[in-house]
C-alpha cells in the first residue's frame, strides 16, 4: 500500500521562514541581525549595554520610559531602542551627548518624584548619567501611603514609575485577568483596580505575575515587605534554588529565595519555557505549608 | 498548544486547576485557535470558549460517539490515516451508528446543531487538540471516557504531529513520575509489564530477588480488601485517604480496622492521626533532591532549598532504614544513583536523561533513549509511517454510553459533582494556611433556579445528604450551574467532608472512583449562622 500524500502531513515543529539579515552599524561597529529585530536587540548582540525601565523580554514594548533612547543618524528625534526596528544601513549611536542628556533628565524627573530606594540598579544608573534629582528642589511627588489590603502582597505606589509592566503581565501578555489598568491623565496617571477598589474586591487572582515584572519594588510580596520594614531583608544572606512547584502537573520551575533557613520569596525564571516567569497563586504564595507549625514528633 | 487551530477542552477547568498551562492555551486562542469547552458547569475556563458545550454529567461518551458518527457521515474522517495507522474502524463505525445528532442531544443535553458544529470544526481543522482532566477520568467508566476521546483523535488523524494530539492534564506534580518509576500495581519501572516473564527475569537478575508475576491491587481495590480483612497492613506515603477517597466513612472504617498502619507524612493529616507508626518526612519538592515528571512527560529536577524540621527525615533515609528493619541493606545512597539505576533498567525510556542533561535542558521529555536524543515533544508520530516503522496499528475501541451509576431521583433530586478552587489543592493539607484572599471555604453551589424553587438563599446553612452520608455547609448561588446540578470541592474536609457523600463506584480498568457524580438531597439546616466569614 502506498500513500504518498500521507507524507505531506506536517509532523514536526514547522521551521520558521528564513529571515533576511539586516546590516547596520552601532557606535561604528557593524552588526547583522534578523529582520524585525529592534535596535535594542542589535545592541545586545554587540554586548552594548542600554538601560531600560519599561522594557522586558517577556512583555510587549510600551515605549513609555524613554530611558533606552538612542540616536539614529538622520532622524530628527531620538528613537526608543526597545521598539524601533532595525533598518538596513542604519547608523546608531548608543551613547552621545544628546542621548546622555535625555537619559539624565528622564532619570532626574523620575527620581525627583518617585521613591526609587528599592529599585535594583537605579543608584548605579543615576550615577552613570550624573543625574541630580535634587536640583528640582521641592517638587510634586507621587508620595502616598502603602496599600496593605491583603496577606499576600502590598502595593506601594510611591515607588511606581508607571512602566505599565504590571498592567501588561495582568493583561493580554500573560495572565489575562485585567484586574489593573492605568487611570487618570498626565502627572495624575496611576495604576488602579476597577473603581480603585481594594484588591480583595477586585478581579485580582493573586498570581503575583505583576510583582514578578515590577522594576522598582512598588509591588512586593507581603513577607518581603515585612522583612524590609523590620530591617531584616538581606539579599546577601539569601540563596536561590530552582525546584518544581508541587501543586499541579504543569511542572512550573519555582525559584525559592531562602534567607537563614526560611523561604522568603518564590519566583520563576523569565527564560523558562513553561512559566515565562509566571506562576499562579499557589506556586507564588502556597509554600507556607512547609514552614507553618510543622512540628512532627518523632516516633 | 500555541500553534493549534482547534482546542477541545473536555472536562477540565484548567483556568483554575492548571493556571500556567492555561496561559499557553490563551496564547493559542489569541493566535486564532477556536476553543470549545465541554463541561457541565460554565466554568472560568468555559468563559474563554468560542463555544461552551454544557453536557450532562457523565454523558461524555455519548457526546464523543455522536461527534464521531457525524464526522463519519459527513465524510470528514481521515480515511488515509485510518487505513494506514489504525485498526478496528469498521466495528467502531458500526458501534457509533445509533448515536444520531438527535439521540446525542437527548443523551447529552447539548443542542444537535452545536454538537455538529464542534464535530465539523474538530474534523476539518489542520491541527487540533483534545485536552482533558478529571471531568473525564473521575467516573466509573473513566477508561472508556478516555478511549472515546482517543477514538475521535484517531478518526481525524489529530495525533502524532505538531500542534495536534491528546493531552491529559495531570493533577499533581509527579503523578506521571510515580507511574514512570513503577509505583503502580501492574507495572515495573518504565511501564514494563510484570506479566512478561522475560522482563520479570531481567528485573529479578538486576535486583537479586524473586518477583511475584501478578498484578497488585489499585487504591480502590485495596480499600475493599481492607474492608474484607484481606489486607491488614498498610504503608501510606504522602497521601490522605481518610479524607481524599470517595465514600469517606467507609474508607475510615477500613483504615481503622487495619492491624498495622504506617504513615509517612510531612504534616499531621487525618490519616496520620490514625497511624500506628508515623514517619515524619521531608517535603520532597523543597527539602529533598530528586526528579519529578510533569504532564508533558518532562522529567525535571527538584532540589533541596531548605532543611526539613527537626525529626523529619529524607525519604531515601526512611527507605534505607525500613530495609534494614526488614533485614536487607538497600544502600540507596542518593537520588542521582537511584535515577541512574532507573536509566539502566529502563534504557529505552530514560537512558539519555543524565542529571547533567536534565540540568542543561531544564528537563527532558521521555522517551529519551540515549545521550544524543533531544527528548520527544510528542508521541505516536510513527502512526504516519509505513511498514515496520509504523509498528502496531492504533486500535479504535468500541465504547458505550452508560451515564453515572447513581442518578437523581425523588429522594435525592440533585446530582452532586466536584472540582477545584483556584487557590486550594486536594484536601487542603498544603493550602489551608497561606492566607489567600480568595479563600472562601466549602460551600454547596447551586443554580439560581434551584435556590429559588427550594427557598434557599446565599449564606444559608444547608444539609446535604446522600445514600452514604450527610453534612452541613453553606449555600452559594452560582450561575455557572444548571438546575439539578450542585457542586462542592474536596478542599476543606475539616469544615465539610464532601467525600462522605461521594460514591465508591469505581472504574474496573483504572480503579478511579466516580467523584464527579452522585445523587444528593439538599435541605435548609435549622440553625442559622452568619452569611459570610
Amino acid at each position: 500500500m502506498t500513500m504518498p500524500h500521507l507524507k505531506l502531513v506536517q509532523l514536526s515543529r514547522p521551521t520558521r521562514e528564513p529571515k533576511r539579515m539586516i546590516e547596520l552599524t552601532i557606535d561604528g561597529r557593524a552588526v547583522s541581525v534578523p529582520e524585525g529585530s529592534t535596535i535594542l536587540n542589535a545592541c545586545q548582540a554587540l554586548g552594548i549595554e542600554v538601560p531600560t525601565l519599561c522594557w522586558l523580554e517577556t512583555l510587549t514594548p510600551v515605549n513609555v520610559c524613554r530611558v533606552c533612547v538612542v540616536e539614529v543618524e538622520g532622524a530628527r528625534v531620538l528613537a526608543p531602542s526597545c521598539s524601533r526596528e532595525v533598518e538596513a544601513g542604519m547608523k546608531v549611536k548608543s551613547r552621545s551627548e544628546r542621548v546622555d542628556l535625555t537619559r539624565k533628565l528622564v532619570l532626574e524627573m523620575l527620581a525627583s518624584s518617585v521613591d526609587l530606594s528599592t529599585s535594583p540598579g537605579m543608584a548605579e544608573m543615576l550615577a552613570e548619567y550624573g543625574a541630580a534629582p535634587e536640583r528640582f528642589g521641592e517638587c510634586e511627588t507621587v508620595a502616598q501611603p502603602v496599600k496593605v489590603d491583603n496577606d499576600l502582597y502590598v502595593r506601594d505606589y510611591a515607588k511606581c514609575v508607571l512602566c505599565y509592566k504590571c498592567v501588561e503581565a495582568c493583561g493580554e501578555d500573560h495572565q489575562n485577568t485585567f484586574a489593573i489598568a492605568v487611570a487618570g491623565r498626565g502627572f495624575h496617571a496611576h495604576i488602579s483596580t476597577e473603581f480603585a477598589v481594594d484588591l480583595p474586591e477586585s478581579a485580582c487572582v493573586y498570581c503575583g505575575n505583576c510583582i514578578a515584572v515590577c522594576p522598582t519594588g512598588a509591588l512586593m510580596s507581603k513577607r518581603e515587605w515585612e522583612l524590609r520594614e523590620a530591617g531584616q531583608w538581606d539579599e546577601s544572606k539569601q540563596t536561590q534554588t530552582d525546584t518544581v512547584c508541587p501543586f499541579c502537573g504543569v511542572g512550573c520551575t519555582l525559584t525559592l529565595h531562602v534567607q537563614e533557613g526560611e523561604i522568603v520569596k518564590a519566583t520563576s525564571p523569565l527564560d523558562n519555557d513553561i512559566t515565562v516567569g509566571n506562576l499562579c497563586v499557589k506556586g507564588r504564595f502556597g509554600w507556607r505549608h512547609v514552614q507553618n507549625g510543622r512540628t512532627p514528633s518523632a516516633s | 498548544m500555541e500553534d493549534t487551530d482547534v482546542i477541545l477542552l473536555w472536562g477540565s477547568n484548567a483556568r483554575n486547576a492548571h493556571p500556567i498551562w492555561f496561559h499557553h492555551l490563551l496564547k493559542g486562542v489569541r493566535n486564532g485557535a477556536r476553543l470549545y469547552v465541554i463541561d457541565p458547569r460554565r466554568t472560568e475556563s468555559a468563559q474563554w470558549a468560542d463555544v461552551w458545550l454544557g453536557n450532562h454529567v457523565g454523558s461524555d461518551i455519548a457526546l464523543s460517539n455522536t461527534m464521531a458518527r457525524e464526522i463519519i457521515h459527513a465524510g470528514l474522517h481521515h480515511k488515509d490515516f485510518i487505513a494506514n495507522g489504525c485498526s478496528g474502524f469498521d466495528e467502531y463505525a458500526a458501534s457509533v451508528e445509533s448515536y444520531t445528532l438527535e439521540r446525542g442531544e437527548t443523551l447529552t443535553g447539548v443542542p444537535a446543531a452545536v454538537i455538529r458544529e464542534c464535530a465539523h470544526a474538530y474534523a476539518k481543522a489542520d491541527k487540533a487538540m483534545i485536552c482533558w482532566t478529571l471531568g473525564i477520568t473521575e467516573h466509573h467508566d473513566a477508561a472508556d471516557n478516555v478511549l472515546a476521546l482517543i477514538n475521535l483523535a484517531l478518526l481525524t488523524g489529530h495525533v502524532g504531529k505538531w500542534g495536534s494530539g491528546c493531552n491529559p492534564l495531570r493533577g499533581q506534580n509527579n503523578v506521571q513520575g510515580g507511574g514512570d518509576m513503577g509505583a503502580i500495581p501492574n507495572r515495573l519501572p518504565g511501564f514494563q509489564t510484570m506479566l512478561d516473564p522475560a522482563i520479570c527475569e531481567r528485573f529479578e537478575k538486576h535486583w537479586g530477588v524473586a518477583l511475584q508475576p501478578n498484578e497488585g491491587l489499585n487504591l480502590t481495590q485495596m480499600i475493599h480488601a481492607m474492608a474484607h480483612k484481606e489486607l491488614t497492613a498498610l504503608f501510606v506515603i504522602g497521601e490522605n485517604p481518610a479524607q481524599s477517597d470517595a465514600d469517606a466513612n467507609h474508607v475510615r472504617a477500613a483504615l481503622a480496622g487495619l492491624d498495622h498502619l504506617v504513615v509517612q507524612e510531612i504534616c499531621m493529616t487525618k490519616t496520620a492521626e490514625m497511624a500506628h507508626v508515623l514517619l515524619p518526612a521531608a517535603a520532597s519538592w523543597c527539602e529533598s533532591d530528586g526528579t519529578v515528571t510533569n504532564s508533558e512527560r518532562r522529567v525535571q529536577r527538584c532540589r533541596k532549598a531548605v532543611d526539613p524540621p527537626a525529626g523529619a527525615k529524607d525519604e531515601l533515609w526512611i527507605i534505607n532504614e525500613i530495609g534494614k528493619r526488614l533485614g536487607k541493606e538497600l544502600n540507596v545512597t542518593d537520588p542521582e544513583t537511584v535515577w541512574n539505576e532507573f536509566r539502566t533498567v529502563a534504557p529505552n525510556f530514560a537512558g539519555g536523561m543524565s542529571y547533567a542533561r536534565l540540568e542543561e535542558h531544564h528537563g527532558l521529555q521521555w522517551p529519551c533513549p540515549d545521550e544524543s536524543h533531544p527528548g520527544a515533544t510528542f508521541l505516536h508520530g510513527r502512526l504516519w509511517e509505513q511498514g515496520d516503522a509504523r509498528g502496531r496499528a492504533a486500535p479504535f475501541t468500541v465504547v458505550k454510553h452508560e451515564g453515572p451509576v447513581e442518578m437523581p431521583d425523588a429522594d435525592f433530586p440533585f446530582l452532586l459533582t466536584t472540582g477545584r478552587h483556584l487557590d486550594a489543592y486536594n484536601t487542603g493539607v498544603q493550602t489551608a494556611g497561606f492566607g489567600s484572599p480568595l479563600f472562601r471555604g466549602e460551600t454547596l453551589d447551586m443554580s439560581p433556579e434551584d435556590a429559588s424553587v427550594y427557598g434557599i438563599h446565599e449564606g444559608d446553612k444547608v444539609r446535604v445528604t446522600s445514600r452514604r452520608g450527610s453534612l452541613t455547609t453553606i449555600a452559594r448561588v452560582d450561575r455557572a450551574l444548571r438546575p439539578g446540578l450542585v457542586f462542592m470541592t474536596l478542599h476543606y474536609p475539616d469544615e465539610a467532608m464532601t467525600n462522605v457523600l461521594t460514591i465508591d463506584a469505581s472504574d474496573p480498568k483504572s480503579g478511579t472512583a466516580e467523584f464527579k457524580a452522585c445523587a444528593v438531597n439538599v435541605t435548609l439546616a435549622t440553625s442559622a449562622i452568619p452569611a459570610f466569614r
